[in-house]
């Protein structure tokens, strides 16, 4: 019988330090690379972030100065077009997954969210082409947007499905004895008991699609001038991006790094603007 | 007021496993029945036949009638969302809603039926938590606290005040003290006694003491069979079936 009121044998503690060692270095060799990048993103944009860079649009090829304006609301339009179609479609698609469905549909939804996860961007692009440009013989905001949506359901869809599934079945029955409908337990008590998770699966969802450059080719397509209507090309960060990456002047270089920084503020600005909105009224669950 | 309940026939089933086998029970208004018997003998299933929450789950069957008060709950054309909304049930393990502060847990009922109004929210939340004797120990706190915040005993006092706010006919409690210390059963039980001018109350229980101490009526179950059903002092004395007295004085179960 080994005696629990014995020290520790010198071999159990330093596996025991190896192990938190080994853990803490893990965490720095994830977080690395993620500051580095910002660092490194900060280091070459911010010079080239000024007034005119975020009101002005681009000017033409070999004057000096203009900006990204365009291209910010351009961006900003075309997510929040892509969030509008992603976000009610994959919470309803991973309600139903969760709470309705039985049998045979419900496997075969969950197959196609995940074959869906798992298709490469440029493939969506080129459905939302066939489904929404040809159509309407011009390329749009409105097809960017719808591109991006179908990108983000999937990722919605099974973090809401995770999420519903984690909240215990007393919960519902607690409502459903109340006398509440059945639709509406499911959406004010479970997907409200869910909340913080499915959030976290919507702002995942967005971020992911935010940097999307791919998609965008065939469908925003991109635009030098301004544009706010939604049904015509409109330009976008990532676009803009990688046009001005692969040209051959110095200051569109600068400029590109600089719009690289403004994409990851807007979405670092974007999810705690949603964050600290949607933790109003609702208590945590341990408060 | 409370009403009176009548059962007649009633089976019960969860896909080939018949759980209550008929069941003929009737109790009157304003009583307290207390439902006892070993574990899976299908008292919790009957209570739940009680409020049509035997049906939310996929598997489950039903032949019978249950009256409550003079209408039959489970007559075609009848929702059983109406039926629920006129029978609270409080459950076993304290179910607040983790995301609702305790005035909205309580409201939860009335709100998610549609029903809105501010001052007469408020006076059904207070009615509510005084009646479950929870009002004194929250008051202040009543918004800024979330109901799953508050210990086990007063989590259930919360859930009963949750059920009360709605104002049901009668009250089905399904083992609503089996997770608490003896000082927050003591306090349910206290609560029982006082509801019981205004509702008609069927428990479960495990505890027999539980029983004799709240109940007008006791029934006692065994393999989804009613065995008898009478006057709990009659059936803690002098029970007239052979396998209730064994039951009742620990030979088994």
């Amino acid at each position: 019988m080994p005696s629990l009121s014995k020290p520790l044998s010198p071999w159990r503690r330093i596996t025991n330090v190896a192990f938190i060692g080994l853990s803490a270095l893990a965490s720095v060799l994830v977080l690395a690379p993620l500051v580095a990048i910002f660092g490194y993103l900060l280091y070459k944009g911010i010079g080239s972030i000024n007034l005119a860079f975020l009101t002005k649009i681009p000017k033409p090829v070999g004057e000096s100065g203009g900006g990204m304006a365009n291209a910010i609301i351009g961006s900003v339009m075309i997510l929040g077009l892509g969030s509008i179609f992603g976000v009610p479609l994959g919470i309803g698609a991973g309600i139903y997954l969760a709470e309705f469905g039985h049998g045979k549909l419900v496997t075969l939804v969950r197959f196609t969210a995940d074959v869906l996860n798992g298709v490469p961007s440029i493939v969506v692009g080129i459905a939302a082409y066939t489904m929404v440009v040809l159509p309407q013989q011009h390329f749009s905001a409105f097809a960017g947007g719808v591109a991006l949506g179908i990108m983000m359901v999937p990722t919605i869809a099974r973090t809401t499905e995770e999420m519903l599934l984690m909240v215990p079945n007393t919960i519902r029955e607690a409502a459903l004895g109340l006398g509440i409908p059945q639709w509406r337990a499911t959406l004010q008590v479970t997907l409200r008991t869910a909340s913080k998770g499915v959030i976290t699966g919507c702002m995942l969802a967005f971020a992911r699609v935010a940097g999307e450059t791919a998609p965008l080719l065939f469908t925003a397509f991109g635009n030098q001038f301004w544009n706010v209507n939604p049904n015509q090309p409109t330009a976008a960060l990532p676009i803009q991006i990688f046009s001005y990456a692969i040209s051959p002047f110095d200051e569109w270089h600068k400029q590109a790094w600089a719009g690289a920084l403004i994409l990851i503020v807007l979405i670092v600005a974007a999810v705690s603007a949603v964050r600290i909105v949607t933790s109003r009224g609702t208590m945590a669950n341990n408060a | 007021m409370g009403v009176g309940i009548e059962v007649r026939d009633l089976n019960a089933w969860f896909g080939k496993a018949q759980i209550l086998k008929e069941v003929n029970m009737t109790v009157g208004p304003n009583a307290v029945t207390a439902v006892i018997g070993p574990s899976g003998c299908g008292k919790s299933t009957y209570v739940r036949c009680l409020n049509r929450m035997h049906e939310t789950n996929p598997d489950a069957k039903l032949t019978g009638s249950v009256k409550v008060g003079d209408k039959e709950i489970y007559e075609s054309g009848i929702d059983a969302v109406d039926v629920r909304r006129k029978i609270g049930m409080v459950f076993q393990k304290p179910n607040p809603f983790p995301t609702m502060s305790i005035y909205d847990n309580v409201a939860a009922g009335l709100r998610l039926n549609g029903f809105n109004k501010r001052h007469e929210l408020d006076a059904a939340v207070e009615g509510s938590l005084k009646m479950a004797a929870l009002w004194d120990e929250v008051k202040d706190v009543l918004k800024k606290k979330s109901g799953a915040s508050l210990s086990g005993g007063q989590q259930q006092r919360l859930c009963i005040a949750r059920a009360l706010a709605v104002q049901p006919e009668l009250l089905l409690m399904d083992e609503p003290a089996s997770a608490l210390d003896p000082i927050s059963t003591g306090k349910i039980e206290e609560l029982i006694f006082q509801l019981k001018t205004q509702y008609t109350v069927v428990i479960v229980t495990h505890n027999m003491q539980q029983a004799a101490r709240v109940a007008d009526y006791t029934g006692f179950f065994l393999m989804g069979k009613l065995i008898e059903f009478d006057k709990t002092e009659k059936i803690f004395t002098t029970p007239s079936d052979k396998r209730t007295e064994d039951y009742i004085t620990g030979r088994f179960g």
